[in-house]
């Protein structure tokens, strides 16, 4: 109970400071923040449930007013600006990324965490970020995802860094992955 | 961590953080129904006017807040002249930039405090029901207290990797973030359990 809620904080922690800090700014033309993939890490390591929430608590703090948001934005006028459909979708990618790990098993956890963050943090969350700038511009679905589709590329970046560093957790820190452990003892007992 | 309260004293500091909330909830709906130029723009003015009142630091500040949706204005008003209906995307700019100020004038003058509070209140129902919220009044303090830390820590691994390379640190500091982070997670974990548990002793019978 205390280690969830102190994991789920942590993360919250780490999806803001992901956005905050500039060392850590993917370069490639477009200025691209991690903080998405604080997201699709939150879900990968936590899980659906945990990785939702520390998400859902990151925004929490943004509503109530700290410049969490990548760029240093926060604060409710966050809510109501284009880019709103994409806050408001990273609980909803972090539960994808991580119902993906949880249900869909892959001998590596690296290749699992990867393919969980495309779905979550990429197709879903474009999905809710188009959503919520078609509501805010007027414009059509189709025509709001051409204009964010150029993140697209950036975005799998993202998702193969979340692969590659789940790996690497898997290796380094096995119990803290507990979907990947779960699925790593089943296959021992059918051994 | 500073919040975006702005430091400007002004009357509005002292009223109640839900009937801020609440009178954003109506403006917004309202100004979602408004079809009108003319009425928005004058809703548009009425806001500036609410942002010049307490004085022109605080215009100042709040004009840099709104800079950032800068990009989105010129992109849509570009994009509705190219499709032909002007008047569609005046009307589309005016109201999103409208909302997104109102919104953050409710921001700019309500302390931190008042807004954790108001979460409390709002989750009483759901404490009624059994739910623990009081987990959440954990949680929120934890994440302002370890975002800096994270953040300091980021900065500390770019400079110990610059000083080994010339190469751009980039994503490769995420691990060893991350597990940094982990750490201090079992290690937090163990110290609320040391004290009482998260729910505290009096909850937990």
């Amino acid at each position: 109970m205390e280690r969830n809620i102190a994991q789920i904080a942590l993360f919250a922690a780490m999806i803001a400071a992901l956005g905050l800090v500039p060392q850590i700014t993917l370069g490639f033309g477009v200025p691209i923040t991690a903080q998405t993939l604080g997201v699709m890490l939150a879900g990968a390591v936590l899980g659906a449930r945990r990785g939702a929430a520390a998400a859902g608590l990151f925004l929490l703090l943004v509503a109530l007013g700290l410049p969490l948001l990548a760029g240093g934005r926060g604060g409710l006028g966050a809510f109501a600006a284009p880019t709103a459909g994409f806050a408001l979708g990273f609980p909803v990618a972090a539960f994808a990324t991580g119902f993906f790990v949880e249900h869909v098993r892959l001998r590596s956890a690296g290749l699992a965490a990867g393919l969980g963050a495309v779905f979550g943090g990429i197709a879903i969350l474009y999905i809710c970020g188009a959503t919520g700038l078609s509501i805010v511009s007027g414009k059509s679905l189709a025509e709001a995802f051409t204009l964010i589709a150029v993140f697209i590329p950036g975005d799998l970046l993202k998702a193969a860094i979340t692969g590659m560093l789940v790996q690497a957790l898997a290796k380094v820190r096995p119990q803290t992955l507990a979907w990947h452990r779960d699925s790593a003892s089943v296959t021992q007992t059918r051994l | 961590m500073i919040s975006l309260t702005s430091p400007v004293e002004t009357r509005a500091h002292r009223w109640p953080a839900g009937l801020k909330l609440g009178a954003l909830c109506l403006a917004s709906t309202g100004l979602f129904m408004v079809r009108d130029i003319p009425i928005l723009g004058a809703a548009a003015v009425a806001v500036l006017a609410l942002y010049a009142a307490p004085g022109p630091a605080f215009l100042r500040a709040g004009l840099r807040s709104l800079r950032v949706v800068l990009p989105f204005v010129v992109v849509l008003l570009a994009w509705h002249a190219i499709s032909g209906d002007m008047w569609m995307g005046l009307l589309i700019t005016l109201r999103m930039v409208t909302l997104i100020a109102l919104a953050n004038l409710v921001t700019m003058t309500t302390g931190l405090e008042d807004m954790v509070d108001l979460v409390r209140r709002l989750t009483a129902p759901l404490r009624r029901l059994g739910l623990p919220t009081g987990v959440l009044e954990i949680a929120i303090p934890l994440v302002i207290r370890f975002t800096p830390v994270l953040v300091a820590r980021a900065e500390t691994l770019a400079e110990a990797w610059r000083a080994r390379s010339r190469r751009r640190p980039g994503w490769r500091l995420i691990l060893p973030l991350t597990l940094q982070a982990l750490d201090d997670a079992d290690h937090v974990g163990e110290a609320l359990r040391a004290r009482g548990g998260a729910l505290g002793p009096q909850q937990q019978e």
